[in-house]
């Protein structure tokens, strides 16, 4: 188990040299630099803003130093202060001469979407299980035609259309639920007990959103994983020994069906990231990817490379985690007999 | 040949592409108004006689717009995935004919590639290019060629040292020769089913983009983009929001039984019966 840790973790550094010159490469996409495209295409931008953007990424450095101190930046995880939002430092708080601390703008958002992806993966987990192994139960039957139709339009259907829809239906028609924000007005009055149950309230639809689009996968992915099982050697010697059918379904065939998932879950991290700006730029829900898509609409550059450099050592952190669970739990992996 | 009749879904698939597709081709004939004629007498109409699928805020015909909208979320699927499926085949080919470090270095690549959430490298690129149609499919093309080149890899790799390739190597075929006539050619079913589903998916990417603006951008038309104003006007104008989300469900839906039922049509191992 030593001996794949210590690989897996060194398996990390290409990838984290690699992250750092796509990210690298994106601030040097547009054409000049971009202190002048920014000019281009927002006339406002004064030249002292210019100057900045100049001396944040070390513009007149020669490419190879400029490189460095981006490494450098991303090594102490220090993005600078954002250009939009009154000079807040982009990743973690500081605290000026006085004492006075100003928190890091994905301090404070990543907490809420991480929230809302773990609840969207237990939403997911609690839902697509079931399904998936119905599914494979009942193969070609009406339950399994059934859950195969709603895996299909839950890959075509669009979230934020989804997510726009039962907006407009329990948001304006009924005005069951919130439609926007995670606190209601006087939420800071409340008990803990009404507090929780707010925030829960705002959370329901959004997490709702962004593990529907991931349920169809999971529970396609459950249900090829247990026909797959059923036909292996191993399910016939339990059930010729005499084993139930409980035993041999929910003991023998479902614990290996469901070894791949916790990959697919580590795969399923970037989507999950990804997919938050949608959903919490409709829901006006202050995390990641609100933050992000403001920070693109304001082209406020530290922002941006921030939050797509945390991403992406969230995503390499979650893919560890998988990786490692995995060796955990299946020890062909960890004594390297298969892949 | 393979008995098409027994894969229904992958009919029913193909009938949605092609409608579509016709759609598209003779919009400029059957579309009953100009896509971005502004109207002040005709604003936020309900569906009618003479307005098929209502009118937006300014008095354009939502049926026209989605007419001319099919045309985008077409173009912008083939456009993104062809530069995908290039991209895709040439590193692929190149790591599975000739391993070594080259494999490893492209691989790798794949990885760090798959590790940035790919929704914020579109939208980061994007941030620093201007929004535009052109933009949007070369970045989603750029972004997601990683599964064709596994997936070329790994075909490249299994028919590698098959027979019929080291005949025509041991007779003295050329590398380029081996990879275009006789490898590509035997990898192609799994490379257009994986297109077809990729088609699905950059038509998805491009709605959501063109929905939070950052895509096709007014006054051109595109599904994306008339949800934006459906979310406006979402308290008086349901049509505006249904209708352009039914079509990208559609759409989407279309691609992806297509190009299921084609993987199941041509690999009868991965067929649930």
């Amino acid at each position: 188990m030593l001996a794949y840790l210590l690989k897996r973790f060194l398996w990390m550094i290409p990838l984290l040299i690699g992250i750092s010159l796509i990210s690298f490469f994106i601030m040097h996409l547009a054409p000049g630099d971009i202190t002048t495209s920014e000019a281009s295409f927002n006339p406002k931008a004064s030249e002292e803003s210019r100057q900045k953007l100049r001396a944040l990424y070390n513009l007149d450095k020669p490419v190879i130093v400029q490189y460095s101190l981006w490494v450098k930046r991303m090594a102490t995880l220090d993005f600078g202060t954002s250009f939009a939002s009154h000079q807040r430092p982009v990743f973690w708080q500081t605290k000026d001469k006085d004492g006075n601390i100003t928190l890091g703008m994905i301090q404070e958002a990543l907490p809420i979407t991480l929230l809302i992806n773990v609840l969207s993966l237990i939403l997911i987990i609690i839902v697509a299980l079931p399904l998936g192994v119905i599914s494979a139960l009942k193969q070609n039957q009406l339950a399994d035609r059934s859950i195969t139709l709603f895996v299909f339009i839950g890959f075509a259907i669009p979230g934020f259309w989804l997510a726009l829809m039962l907006m407009y239906w329990t948001g304006v028609q009924h005005t069951w639920l919130p439609i926007s924000g995670l606190e209601s007005m006087g939420h800071e009055n409340m008990s803990w007990l009404n507090q929780t149950c707010d925030t829960l309230k705002h959370l329901l639809l959004p997490v709702s959103i962004s593990g529907l689009t991931g349920l169809a996968g999971i529970s396609l992915f459950v249900r090829n994983g247990m026909l797959d099982v059923l036909h292996q050697d191993y399910i016939t010697t339990a059930r010729s020994k005499g084993l139930n059918e409980t035993r041999v379904i929910y003991g023998h065939a479902l614990r290996n069906a469901l070894l791949p998932l916790i990959t697919i879950f580590g795969l399923s991290i970037p989507g999950l990231i990804g997919g938050s700006v949608i959903a919490e730029s409709i829901f006006a829900i202050p995390g990641m990817g609100k933050l992000f898509y403001d920070a693109v609409l304001m082209r406020d550059f530290p922002v941006i490379m921030g939050i797509l450099t945390i991403g992406a050592l969230l995503t390499m952190i979650g893919n560890l985690i998988a990786d490692v669970a995995y060796a955990w739990a299946d020890p062909r992996v960890r004594r390297g007999v298969i892949k | 040949m393979i008995n098409i009749r027994r894969y229904p879904l992958a009919i029913i698939g193909f009938i949605i592409i092609a409608s579509i597709l016709l759609l598209a081709l003779i919009a400029p004939l059957i579309a009953p108004y100009d896509p971005n004629a502004i109207n002040v007498k005709a604003i936020l109409l309900s569906p009618n006689n003479s307005h098929f699928m209502g009118t937006d805020g300014l008095g354009r015909d939502v049926f026209s717009r989605m007419l001319y909208g099919s045309r985008i979320s077409l173009m912008v699927g083939f456009v993104a995935v062809g530069i995908a499926t290039v991209i895709g085949i040439i590193l692929g080919a190149i790591a599975g004919f000739y391993r070594g470090w080259i494999d490893t270095l492209i691989m790798r690549l794949v990885d760090v590639m798959l590790s940035i959430p790919t929704f914020f490298l579109i939208l980061a690129v994007i941030a620093f290019l201007t929004p535009s149609i052109w933009n949007i499919m070369i970045v989603i093309g750029l972004t997601s060629w990683m599964g064709v080149t596994r997936l070329v890899r790994a075909e490249f790799l299994s028919l590698r040292h098959r027979e019929f390739v080291l005949a025509a190597q041991a007779l003295g075929a050329k590398d380029m020769r081996l990879i275009f006539t006789h490898l590509l050619p035997n990898s192609l079913t799994p490379i257009i089913v994986s297109s077809i589903l990729g088609i699905a998916s950059a038509v998805l990417v491009e709605s959501g983009l063109s929905f939070l603006g950052l895509g096709v951008q007014a006054p051109q038309a595109s599904w994306g983009n008339i949800l934006t104003d459906g979310k406006e006007y979402i308290q008086f104008a349901w049509w505006l929001s249904l209708f352009p989300g039914l079509a990208i469900l559609i759409t989407v839906l279309g691609y992806n039984l297509l190009g299921d039922g084609l993987r199941d049509a041509y690999n009868p191992r991965s067929s649930k019966n």
